[in-house]
Parts: C-alpha cells; structure tokens; sequence
C-alpha cells in the first residue's frame, strides 16, 4: 500500500529490518502501526493526510473505504473467513469456492460454523475472531430461532455492531435478461448499520408494556453520510437522498437529516435531497427511475432495500457488502436464510457469486473479480439460463457450470471443468 | 355445495351481528343515519359537495353533519378539537374527513392526531383494489392492510439522553396488539377474507415484535376459520413488489403499517385513488381520503373525488349499506374504465363537477 511506502523512508532502524524481511504489503502497514505508538499522535496525523490525498489518486475499489487497512496475505495467497450460515447458505458459498477453485483464485477460505441452534454466544465470537484476524469475511445469513428467549440476540447483528461494520452497500441495477415491471433502475443504497431500530435495547417494565430503543447519534449519522456522499462523489453519482420520518420522529431522524445536510454543505457538486420513507416506497414501486444514491437509517434501509431487489427481479440477484472502517463483510444484500429452497439445488447463485466479486475487488483481485462477474452476467444476460426464481428452469449446478464455462471460454488460466 | 353456502350464509349473518355490538344492523337499513362530514382544507370542500351529490344520485340514506375541526386550546390548556364537532362525532358514530392540512410550527400537534387521539382511533384500513382502468405495472392486487394507529414507534417519546445521542422509544403493549389482532381476524370474516398475515421483525426486536406476534397468534386460536400466517418485514416488501397477488389481509404495528400501506397505495396508483378507514374504540369510525390538500388546485374544480368517494363507500359497507356502496363503486370504477370523462391525475381533462356529474348519471342508469 502507498500509504506505509511513503511512510517507511522515516528513519527508524527497526523497522527498515523489518521492511527488509517482509515485503508483503499487510506486514508493511502492520510495521507502521507498530511505529505510531512510537511518533505518537504526530504520525497518525500524518496517515492521516496521506491517506486522504492518495486516495483521490486511486482509481479503483475506493467505496471500500480509504482507512480499511489490506487484508492478511501471506504468500500472495489471501484468508478469507467463510461463514456458511443457514439455509441456502451453505450450498451457494459451496458453490463460491468450486468457482474460485476453478479460476485459480488466490484466496483461502478460513470457515467457521455458527450453530443458531445453541444459546451460547461462543461460536458468533469465533466467527468474529476469525474476522478480525482475516480482516474480510463471505457469509450466509444464520438464522434467529423465535423459540429461543429473547435475550439471544441475532446472530448477525452482533457480527455487524461487534466489528462496527457501519456501512451496508447495495448496488440495484435493472439486468437486461430479467423480465421485471420497471426498466433502467440504477440506485445505490447506504444503509446505515450499526444502530437505529436494531440497537437490540429492549425491556419490559410492566408485564404486558415493552420498550424498544432506538438510538441515533450525531457521531454515527454524519459517518455513514459522509460515506454516501464520498461514494456519490467517487462513481461519478449526481444527487443523494436522505430518506427520513422525521416529521413524526423529530428528534430522532431529524437529528441524522440534520446531519445529512452538514455532509451535504462539503459537497456542493452533488444535489442532496430528502424525502419521507412512506413517499420513496410510493415513489419505487411507480417511478423508480427518479433515485441515484439514497442513505438512510438502519430500519428504512432494511425496507427500501428489500423493495428495491423486488424491483430488479428478486433475492437471488443483488449482493451486498458491510464495511466497516477495518473489515468488510459480504453477503447477499437481502439476507435471506431460504429454508424452504434449501437443499434443492433451485437457489440462485447469482447474488453469492457477485457478492465474492465484491469481496475480490476489496482484495484488489480485480481481473479475477471482472471475469467472473463478465461470465455471471453473460450466463443472465446472453446464455439465458435462469433459475427458478426470475422464471426460468435451470438449477444452481447448471448456472454455476455455465459461469466456468463462460470463464474457461475468455482464456483464462483455469482447472479442469 | 349447499352445506358451503349454508356456512357462508351463516358466518355472513353471525358477522352481520357480531360487526357492531352497540348499534343494531336494523336502524341503518331502514332510517336516515346521520354521519359527521368534516370537509377540511384546500379542495376539501369540493370533494366532500361531490360525494354528497353523488350519494343523492343514489338516494343512500345518508343526512350529513358538517363540521369543521380546528384545534382550539381547551379549559387546562390542553389542546383539543371543537366540542361541537366531538358532540357530532359520539352522537352519530360515523365520520367521513377530507384531508387536514398540518400547519408547522403551529404550536398545537396535527389535527390528524388529535383526532386519533379524541377517539381513540386505533385501527387504520386501508384497502387497496386494482382499479381498470387506471393503468399501473400491477395489475390484481386485492389486499388490506391493517395497521395499529396509536402506539409503537409513533408514540412520539423521544429525548435527547447526551449532546448527539437521541433515542427514540416504540412501545409495544398487550392491550393494543391484541386488541389490534381481534380487529384484523374480525373484519377478515366479516369481509370474506381468507387468511391473515401478521407482519413483523421479532428477529431484530425481540421483546416487542414477540410480543405483538404472540398476541397474534393467541386471538388466532378463536379464529380457526382465517388462515394466519406471519411474515418478516422485509420478507413482505420484497415479496410484495414481486407479486402482490399472494397478500389478503396484513396486520402490523404503527411504523411498518405506515410504509406498507404506503407501499400498496402505489401498487394501485397513488393515493388519490385509495380509501382508508380509522375505527375506534365505542363503535366510532372515521373514514378518510388520505391524500393531501393540494392547495394549488384548491378552488379550481380541478380536484379528483375518487378518494373520498371510496372511503365514503367502505363507510357505507361498514354501515351495513351494501347495495349503495356496491352502486357507487360500479358506477365509480366504470366511469374511470371508461376513460371518457375522467380528471387530470387520472389522465383526463375534465373538471371535478363533471366527472361527478358522469358518476351520478351512471349511477342514476343502473338504477
């Protein structure tokens, strides 16, 4: 990484022994977290400024974040932790990996099994672990059984507010193999993701009367605003808005509108509008076309999220990623467990696959990430072979061999098919 | 064969009665029944004279009461809506408003939620039908949604605990859920509906979306007959904008009945085209056109009825009056299928006065 290059001519013997030994880039940035403590609060600072200047140099994969510090990489092999999750989980990341073994990715995968049938909180606090070492993470969705008492808090709720993963990214794009109601739909979701409605506070002070909280805070508001306006600003987007209920909840969501429009002042190229949350879900389902980048609080975005993968075709389509300001985590963007298509070979693998593309260009794998991604929607686009799900016959094995074709086809070094 | 339409004959009779226990069916079919009509703000007052003429057209036995709401300090200093109209409201029961306009900064809270609460209107329904003729991508969609209108997240406690952090609280309490629960499965017999779909996020908020769920699914125990089924939210929004057809009847808490029912008001075109209908405690209802004053068009006779219109139409149902509110809605609907006559929202030019004066022709021939 520029970063810790720029940073490793400061004298300082130990670590030019060290740079000497380790040329990989993680173990550079490792170093120079090792030399802060020792120059203090001046060189945090100076990360700081380089950090922000090279990143508009950059021209690629910066909507992860420009402080996420490179995953572990040993060899020029990466760690990747795999969390197989519930239902269709486990089958589709099965898939991933046959994809990834195919094309001659290089990443391993570390996985880690969630059991969502025990009320421990062990194995959610391996899976974390395991994240934090890797520093990038594939995922299902593990389930939260309604028969275990309520102090058992989701699963994957504790994974996203434990590693502070603020920021859920969705990209909903109409394809043009997908028979859907509405055409050109292009909008890009920041979801909030670490408070709001799910801050998991809840009590009942009379048998009968329960309390839910839900929290903003100015801290979080203005972080993930400023996360929607730099990745407006960075794939070239022209308005963002805000979408809110602050006419019944004032304080509340007119705290993160407000903070919204302080982000919005420092970006003076971009058109920042708002709009309530009953009228953008009026708004999608009859002119879609109108919305470029939304942001909003925790519980919206778990709604317009899910209205909008409706809108492009389904669940099996859209992937999603959480990013944090050190780890990433990706998934598919609606979180579905699919217990009911589990086992069936009918799950889309649509999303899981373009979901580990996301998570190779967070790699900066970035040929590996466009040709499976060319050969996925090649398969939707082109081929036509759907699954069940957008209308069509084939099962997940048919799709998943059709995309290693599509990859072997281009030329690439491969594996046997 | 005839055993079913025995049953169905009987569960219509038993629904009939079990509908109002306050007033009986009898007096609404036979005498004037008075309702208050609060006409409201901007083109309030031309739709509320459209639906009256349109319901002399078809001779319902309805005598009007108009009143204005206005939110007027009361003794205390508590605010609190004119006695006159509160006067109207608990004598006759049935209400039928135009849309309010919520001034800012006015100093006194929207008068949609004084009313709510001066009648404890605790359930919002909102039916949405396709309507042929006014085109949208979805096509028969026949839904309702139920949605509790007095607590969870619109309870309107907030406070700020420290400088940047505010926290907002939902209640959620056994009363209202239940009492929530038994509307939705009493007005799913009553109305023929076939299943029940209690909407919710018990993954994420566990104690209050539990709660809500477990009050569900105890009044389904006496509600053998309505299907209960329950769904996530999120669930429900992706399933909804794929095929709206697999929904009957939702039940949910404050906040997702807010957006869903927003959500399927622009299945079917928006809302001026949907009815809705806030019930209360001791019989009171109040029915509704949800959209807004649109002062721009106010006094132009550029206004759309359709709304009100529909709403004033379930009130009839409501009332017992089925073969009026059938009447009106044929006339309504053919009107608009029709496409000859039909106001600018709609894709027309015509005034307001004359698509009225379309629907009470039409209904005038049907007679």
């Amino acid at each position: 990484m520029e970063l810790s290059r720029e940073l490793s001519p400061a004298p300082c013997a130990r670590s030019d022994r060290f740079l000497i030994k380790m040329a990989s880039h993680g173990a550079a940035l490792s170093v120079s977290k090792m030399i802060s403590p020792f120059w203090g609060g001046r060189l945090g600072n100076t990360m700081k400024v380089f950090g922000t200047t090279l990143t508009s140099h950059r021209n690629k994969s910066l909507h992860t974040g420009e402080n996420i510090p490179p995953p572990a990489k040993y060899g020029g092999r990466h760690t990747v932790t795999l969390i197989p999750g519930d239902g269709i989980g486990p089958e589709l990341l099965n898939h991933v990996r046959e994809v990834f073994r195919f094309s001659c990715v290089p990443v391993d995968f570390e996985v880690v099994h969630v059991n969502s049938d025990v009320q421990t909180e062990e194995d959610i606090n391996n899976a974390i672990t395991a994240i934090r070492r890797n520093g990038v993470a594939l995922k299902g969705n593990i389930e939260t059984k309604h028969t275990m008492p309520p102090s058992v808090k989701s699963r994957n709720n504790l994974l996203r507010t434990s590693l502070d993963l603020y920021a859920n990214v969705m990209h909903c794009q109409s394809l043009p193999g997908v028979q859907t109601r509405h055409k050109n739909i292009d909008i890009m979701i920041i979801r909030e993701n670490t408070e709001g409605e799910y801050s998991s506070l809840e009590h009942e002070s009379v048998s009968g009367v329960v309390e839910s909280l839900k929290i903003i805070t100015r801290n979080n508001s203005l972080r993930i605003a400023d996360y929607a306006f730099r990745l407006a600003r960075e794939k070239g987007r022209r308005r963002v808005t805000a979408v809110h209920k602050a006419n019944i909840m004032k304080l509340g969501d007119g705290l993160f509108l407000q903070c919204c429009r302080e982000v919005a002042s420092g970006y003076p190229d971009i058109t920042f509008d708002s709009m309530i949350v009953d009228n953008t879900t009026m708004q999608l389902v009859s002119k879609p076309q109108q919305f470029d980048v939304m942001v909003m609080p925790n519980l919206y975005g778990n709604v317009v999220s899910n209205v909008c993968a409706g809108l492009v075709g389904g669940p099996g389509l859209v992937p999603g990623a959480n990013y944090g300001r050190d780890y990433a985590v990706f998934e598919t963007a609606t979180r579905n467990t699919g217990k009911s298509i589990a086992g069936r070979n009918i799950a889309n693998p649509t999303a899981m696959l373009l979901a580990s593309c996301m998570m190779l260009d967070h790699l900066q794998l970035y040929d590996h990430a466009s040709s499976i991604r060319n050969a996925v929607l090649t398969t939707m686009n082109e081929t036509r072979l759907h699954t069940a799900d957008i209308g069509g016959q084939g099962t997940t094995s048919e799709v998943v061999q059709s995309v290693m074709r599509v990859i072997q086809s281009k030329g690439q070094l491969t594996s046997e098919l | 064969m005839a055993g079913c339409a025995w049953r169905s004959m009987l569960s219509q009779v038993v629904g009939g009665a079990m509908r109002r226990p306050a007033l009986s069916s009898a007096s609404f079919s036979r005498g004037m029944q008075t309702v208050t009509l609060i006409p409201g703000d901007g083109i309030g007052p031309e739709i509320s004279s459209s639906v009256m003429k349109i319901f002399e057209a078809a001779n319902a036995p309805i005598s009007w009461e108009e009143r204005n709401v206005t939110a007027i300090k009361g003794p205390g200093g508590k605010w609190m809506i004119p006695p006159d109209a509160k006067e109207s409201m608990d004598k006759s029961k049935i209400g039928l408003k135009g849309p309010l306009k919520t001034p800012i900064a006015a100093g006194h809270p929207s008068m949609n939620l004084l009313l709510r609460k001066t009648f404890d209107l605790y359930a919002n329904v909102r039916p949405c039908v396709s309507i042929e003729g006014y085109k949208t991508p979805y096509t028969d969609v026949d839904l309702v949604t139920i949605r509790e209108n007095t607590e969870g997240e619109y309870s309107g406690i907030e406070h700020v605990i420290v400088e940047g952090v505010v926290q907002s609280i939902k209640l959620i309490t056994e009363d209202a859920s239940r009492r929530i629960a038994e509307y939705a499965f009493e007005y799913a017999r009553n109305n023929q509906r076939s299943s029940v779909t209690a909407v919710h996020k018990a993954n994420i908020m566990r104690m209050s979306d539990g709660l809500f769920l477990r009050k569900c699914r105890e009044v389904a125990e006496n509600f053998k007959d309505v299907r209960f089924t329950e769904m996530y939210l999120d669930t429900v929004c992706l399933n909804m904008v794929q095929d709206p057809t697999q929904f009957d009847v939702l039940v949910m808490p404050n906040l997702y009945g807010d957006i869903l029912s927003d959500l399927c008001a622009g299945l079917i075109g928006g809302l001026g085209v949907t009815p809705s209908g806030n019930i209360g405690a001791n019989g009171v209802a109040i029915f509704e056109s949800v959209h807004g004053t649109a002062p721009d068009i106010a006094g132009l006779d550029m206004a759309n009825p359709t709304a009100l219109l529909l709403s004033a139409v379930m009130m009839l149902r409501h009332m017992g009056l089925h073969d009026h509110g059938n009447k009106i809605q044929t006339a309504c609907f053919d009107t608009i299928r029709d496409k000859k006559v039909l106001t600018k929202d709609l894709g027309g030019n015509s005034k307001c006065s004359e698509f009225t004066a379309e629907i009470c022709r039409r209904i005038q021939d049907l007679d």
